[in-house]
């Protein structure tokens, strides 16, 4: 045996690689090159050597700052390229640009795109005030009009507005409002207003406020303003309602202008005279146009800044992570005692100890160095991360594993398994090759996509889905496998491989649904026959063939379970396992149901009606009484005690031997220290620092006792209850084919069944539909979930441990995907 | 229904009080207060924070930093945390949740007046005050002359104006009245969130009476020591004290008639759950006395979360965050004035 497994090729992906820990020693000069050149190979985990430091206190950590700024700057322009919409479509092509060049191009591009923003906003704001003025103008005339039409004859002397017209330009926000010494008395009492423009959303505190702090004593007129405003501070557009109060007194008046800053409102003042307003709208409608064509000019200077830089970005952001990368793994690294020397330490597989090697003097031939790099093994405490070499075929099956838990180093990997196991248990539940057809379809585009798709980035579920593309082809083509052994094709069974094996009775074929059919040929070459379908026995039979082909697979699969613990036992040299775990689960698992396995198969060649619930029910029962017309073959009866008796051994022999042998070996071991512990400090001290970590394994028997027991008791029920939880391929796959069948004849048939265009047509997309989201997409999760519990729960805990730890190397090609 | 919080608290409050303890977690520990302790630079204190949940408020920072920026920043994160709270909150949580900013509130406004009663920028105030504390109209605070516009115009709309009738004075404004005022508020807004835990009952009552008699009984101590010497009558003081807490009724008669430190002391030794916080005091010290109580606090927000299903994490959560962030200013302030040596003096550690 030892023979015939050393012989087989070996097969990267039954085990994890082999790794092991390894030392560099760098020359300072050139330990940038060189962990450059090992993040592009990417075959290298660095341990963190100083995870006591604080970030702050390691040695590159102002390299690391200058990475964080520049990132920082290229987040703020690739901000600014955003919001301007420029597309950086032409990607400049550049020859290798170094990083200071970067950083100074950098730094005068951000200090360019601030100045110019700082100028442009200056100009929006000026441009704001100007339209404001302009919409308040327009507004608050209307106004003035209206509420002074009667009474403006009189007053219109006592209420002037006086300001000047060139100071409205640059404080446009208040403005002084005096009445003119005049000789009436009403005067003191005369009319006075204020007029403004305020954000729509404030106005009704606005007004609320203005009435309490006047006591009511105000006239507050609005107009909503026709154009948006662009709000200086978020760049968007706010809705903007004119406001005009009147009121009297001068106290009224401050407190109306303070209550204005308060809220925001931009007050601009309105001359009541017609012929002065029409002379400012015009000065102001001039002005807007001069500074609407400066700020295009602003733009469009920005915008070519901006785009000049765009190109560059993309390229720019990905070197300057590699840089950070770069430090934050020199970071990890350990000066020597001499400072002339980074000591790094870490995992990789052995098989790419040549390529670290090559890589290294690569770098130091590039760097100059007079030294070179050491490369050297070393011996680790802890247990070596777990890599396997997938493709994007066994990636997905890698992942399905790993999603329950990463293998433990160098065990026995059930992806390999997994791969064509899955579809297949899939497919069972999944059978009918119509579907199967659909899902293919579905696959192929993603695979012909494949090499579009996986530069894009895409939506969680689409990426979830393009990620399993070739294990949705595999069970694709299962199903269609399987529907043709079902016979189904949208519920439907076609004659593709001859003739039907049955006839009906008579020539009017009345009672076939009823009584039945004759036998009058061999049987159907290949799959179900077509003529069950609708059939009186139609159910019967598929419910017992689907029912023992589920049980079937569950007692191989399990077996198949049981058997890598065995690998896994003797890859580890764990005679023990083998011994009093392997052999017991074996002889339990099989003697029960894999007898009943044999059973289903007896029963199947030999055509018998024997009633095997109860063979299987009596044998525990009455073991015996003689099995009468249920007797399969000769010699049954014993070989059924003989089973009973294997099997009822099997649970003791599974659970005591093992801690018992396990504390015999323990005291055998610490035999000479027994009364080590009373000795003096001296004696300690002789102890070899190797036993160190020996003395630390206490040896608890009651805990080893305990788990040895849960073990067993969870593989003895475990047996029973896995088996029949495999009995939901039976029952996915019932339901599945019902369901398409209540599709397919309640909503099709009946449309098709009336004469009329439109009730066939909404038939016939109902149908499509159901058939789309519920039988293709909430069958297919159900069907992918219930294959997956079938392998995480009833597969893997036959063996698997899964409790090891990816293997996660310093590459720039990992380093891509994770920011953003 | 106290001891059956169990059964439907989770309808409500679960998720919330799920993610209050998930951002608890993402308080600074000692480690990080140590490793801050050691940083030299203004950007060496980012870039540690880079690693924290500050990370992504920081990030976009240009390099010279500044305190105030970092302060700002980090209260940013601490005022973003409590509006998805409270977007999430369902009555009663969410006037619990109002309830706790009700204190920047007042703070706020007793900022602006004090403020524009010395002719400051009302915009250079309103950077100032606490963003939990803003309403819609605080800027019209300043057109106020005297406390009952100062309520008519403004507070009426705002939920401090219930606990304002008891300083409605048609007098001017000075510093005193509104110290005054501002401890009355507090006072009125103490008793009234008392009152609202109350009613809410089971362990949120529990637990918030506790904390919140910390707070009353450590505001009367507060105000005893800043009124020793200034005109402030003792019937004056009395009326500042809320109504509840350890020291009432008592306590507060002997607070009010003491007339220095050492007084206060004695008068606080009575009662045993604060005679740990002088223990660590020599005689006639009062400026480790904040230091002493904001450990107490401390620690008594941090025994909050031990129970659940009850709203004092919310509160708790929040004075521990506000506490982080003045650790983290203090500690800033210092590593910029080349103060390394007082890091110490101030910083109270969280766990």
């Amino acid at each position: 045996m030892d023979h015939f497994t050393e012989k087989l090729p070996s097969m990267d992906l039954m085990r994890s690689e082999k790794m092991t820990f390894v030392q560099i020693i760098i020359p300072a000069e050139s330990a940038h090159r060189i962990i450059t050149y090992l993040g592009q190979l990417g075959l290298l985990q660095f341990r963190d050597l100083n995870a006591e430091k604080s970030p702050f206190q390691r040695t590159f950590v102002n390299q690391v700052k200058r990475c964080a700024e520049m990132s920082r700057k290229l987040r703020f322009l690739m901000d600014q390229v955003n919001k301007a919409g420029i597309m950086s479509s032409h990607s400049v092509l550049q020859s290798d640009t170094n990083l200071e060049d970067i950083e100074t191009q950098l730094a005068e591009h951000e200090h360019e795109i601030i100045e110019m923003n700082s100028n442009s906003e200056k100009l929006q704001q000026s441009y704001n005030e100007l339209l404001e003025f302009k919409i308040v103008l327009q507004k608050a005339c209307n106004f003035l009009v209206s509420s002074h039409g009667h009474a403006l004859s009189e007053e219109r002397e006592l209420v002037e507005n006086v300001y000047s017209n060139e100071d409205f330009v640059e404080t446009p926000f208040l403005f002084e409002q005096e009445t003119m010494p005049g000789p009436s008395k009403s005067n003191q009492s005369g009319l006075r207003f204020i007029s403004g423009i305020i954000c729509k959303s404030k106005v009704l505190r606005f007004e609320r406020m203005l009435f309490r702090a006047t006591r009511g004593n105000m006239l507050f007129n609005q107009a909503p303003a026709d154009e948006q405003i662009m709000d200086p501070i978020s760049t968007e557009m706010v809705e903007k309602t004119v406001f005009v109060v009147f009121f009297s007194g001068e106290q009224a008046r401050t407190k109306i202008l303070k209550i204005c800053e308060a809220f925001g409102a931009n007050c601009y003042p309105v001359p009541e005279d017609i012929s002065k307003q029409r002379q400012i709208t015009r000065e102001v409608s001039s002005r807007l146009a001069d500074l609407e064509a400066t700020l295009d000019a602003g733009i469009r200077h920005r915008n070519k800044a901006l785009s000049s830089v765009g190109g560059h970005l993309a390229k720019w952001m990905d070197m300057v992570r590699r840089e950070k990368a770069v430090y934050d793994t020199l970071n990890m690294l350990n000066f020597d005692v001499t400072k002339k020397c980074l000591v790094g330490e870490g995992w990789c597989p052995i098989f790419a100890k040549a390529q670290i090697q090559d890589a290294l003097q690569r770098a130091t031939f590039d760097s100059n160095s007079q030294v070179g790099a050491i490369l050297h093994s070393m011996d680790a405490l802890e247990s070596p991360p777990t890599y396997f070499r997938t493709n994007s075929f066994t990636n997905p099956y890698q992942e399905i594993v790993d999603a329950y838990g990463v293998a433990r180093y160098q065990e026995a990997n059930p992806a390999v398994y997994t791969t064509i196991i899955f579809p297949f248990l899939f497919a069972v539940m999944f059978g009918d090759w119509g579907h199967g057809i659909c899902l293919l379809l579905g696959a192929l585009v993603l695979i012909a996509h494949e090499r579009k798709l996986s530069n894009q980035r895409l939506g969680s579920f689409m990426e979830m889905l393009f990620g399993g593309r070739y294990v949705l082809l595999l069970m694709s083509l299962f199903s269609m496998y399987c529907g043709l052994i079902y016979n189904e094709f949208f519920s439907v069974p076609f004659h593709i491989f001859g003739a039907s094996a049955y006839k009906c009775r008579d020539s009017s074929c009345r009672d076939a649904h009823t009584t039945g059919l004759v036998k009058y040929r061999e049987p159907y070459p290949f799959g179900v026959d077509p003529s069950w379908r609708g059939s009186r026995s139609e159910l019967p039979f598929l419910n017992s063939l689907k029912m023992k082909m589920s049980i079937l697979f569950g007692v191989v699969h399990m077996n198949l379970g049981i058997l890598l613990s065995y690998f896994n036992a003797h890859f580890f040299g764990s005679s023990l396992d083998i011994r009093y775990q392997f052999v017991p689960q074996m002889i339990f698992l099989n003697s029960l149901f894999g007898y009943l396995s044999l059973l289903i198969v007896v029963k199947w060649c030999t055509g018998s009606q024997a009633d095997l619930y109860h063979i299987m029910i009596y044998m525990f029962l009455s073991p015996f009484d003689n099995l009468g017309e249920n007797e399969l073959f000769w010699g049954q009866r014993p070989l059924q005690i003989l089973l009973l008796l294997l099997a009822l051994i099997a649970v003791p022999w599974m659970l005591f031997p093992k801690p018992f042998i396990l504390k015999k070996l323990h005291n055998e071991r610490f035999q000479g220290r027994n009364y080590g512990v009373l000795n003096t400090f001296e004696a300690d001290l002789e102890v070899e620092p190797d036993s160190a970590r020996q003395h630390h394994e206490e040896f608890n028997f009651n805990e080893v006792f305990v788990h040895q027991m849960i073990h067993s008791i969870e593989f003895v029920l475990g047996s029973v209850s896995n088996t029949a939880s495999y009995l939901r391929l039976w029952a996915l796959s019932l339901a599945h084919s019902e369901l398409s069948t209540v599709f397919y004849e309640k909503v099709l048939l009946l449309a098709w069944g009336y004469d009329n265009l439109i009730i066939r047509l909404v038939g016939l997309v109902v149908f499509a539909f159901a058939t789309a989201f519920i039988l293709l997409m909430m069958e297919t999760l159900s069907a992918f979930l219930h294959a997956l519990r079938l392998h995480w729960v009833e597969f893997q805990n036959k063996f698997y441990h899964g409790d090891g730890y990816k293997f996660r190397p310093f590459s720039f090609a990992t380093l891509t995907e994770d920011e953003n | 229904m106290y001891g059956f919080e169990a059964m439907t608290f989770n309808i409500h409050g679960g998720y919330l009080e799920a993610i209050v303890r998930g951002h608890r977690s993402g308080l600074l520990t000692t480690a990080d207060y140590n490793n801050l302790c050691q940083c030299e630079t203004l950007d060496d204190i980012k870039m540690h924070l880079s690693a924290t949940e500050y990370g992504p408020y920081l990030q976009n920072e240009p390099s010279p930093l500044h305190t105030t920026t970092i302060v700002e920043k980090c209260t940013l994160k601490l005022v973003d945390d409590y509006k998805h709270m409270l977007c999430q909150a369902t009555e009663p949580l969410s006037t619990f949740l109002e309830y706790i900013t009700y204190g920047h509130m007042i703070d706020n406004v007793v900022l602006i007046v004090t403020g524009t009663l010395h002719e400051r920028d009302v915009q250079e105030l309103l950077e100032k005050c606490h963003p939990l504390g803003m309403f819609d109209s605080i800027a019209t605070l300043a057109v106020a002359q005297n406390m009952r516009e100062l309520y008519r115009l403004v507070l009426v709309d705002t939920p401090l104006a219930p606990y304002f009738p008891e300083c409605i004075t048609s007098e001017d404004l000075d510093d005193m009245s509104i110290e005054i005022m501002r401890n009355t508020l507090y006072k009125a807004y103490l008793e009234d969130f008392y009152r609202f835990c109350q009613k809410l009952g089971g362990a949120t009552a529990e637990i918030m009476s506790d904390l919140l008699a910390f707070e009353a009984d450590r505001r009367a101590v507060n105000i005893t020591i800043n009124s020793i010497g200034t005109e402030l009558t003792r019937d004056d003081r009395r009326k500042l004290y809320s109504n509840f807490g350890l020291f009432y009724p008592y306590g507060h008669e002997e607070l009010a008639v003491c007339e220095d430190i050492d007084q206060v002391r004695a008068v606080m030794e009575k009662y045993p759950p604060y005679q740990s916080i002088f223990a660590k005091l020599s005689y006639g010290e009062s400026q480790m006395l904040d230091k002493a109580f904001y450990e107490e606090e401390v620690k008594r927000h941090c025994l909050a979360f031990e129970q659940q299903f009850h709203y004092a994490v919310f509160f708790a959560y929040m004075r521990l965050r506000e506490q982080e962030i003045r650790n983290l200013m203090w500690i800033s302030e210092c590593v910029a004035q080349n103060q390394k040596s007082r890091v110490h003096d101030s910083v109270v550690f969280i766990f």
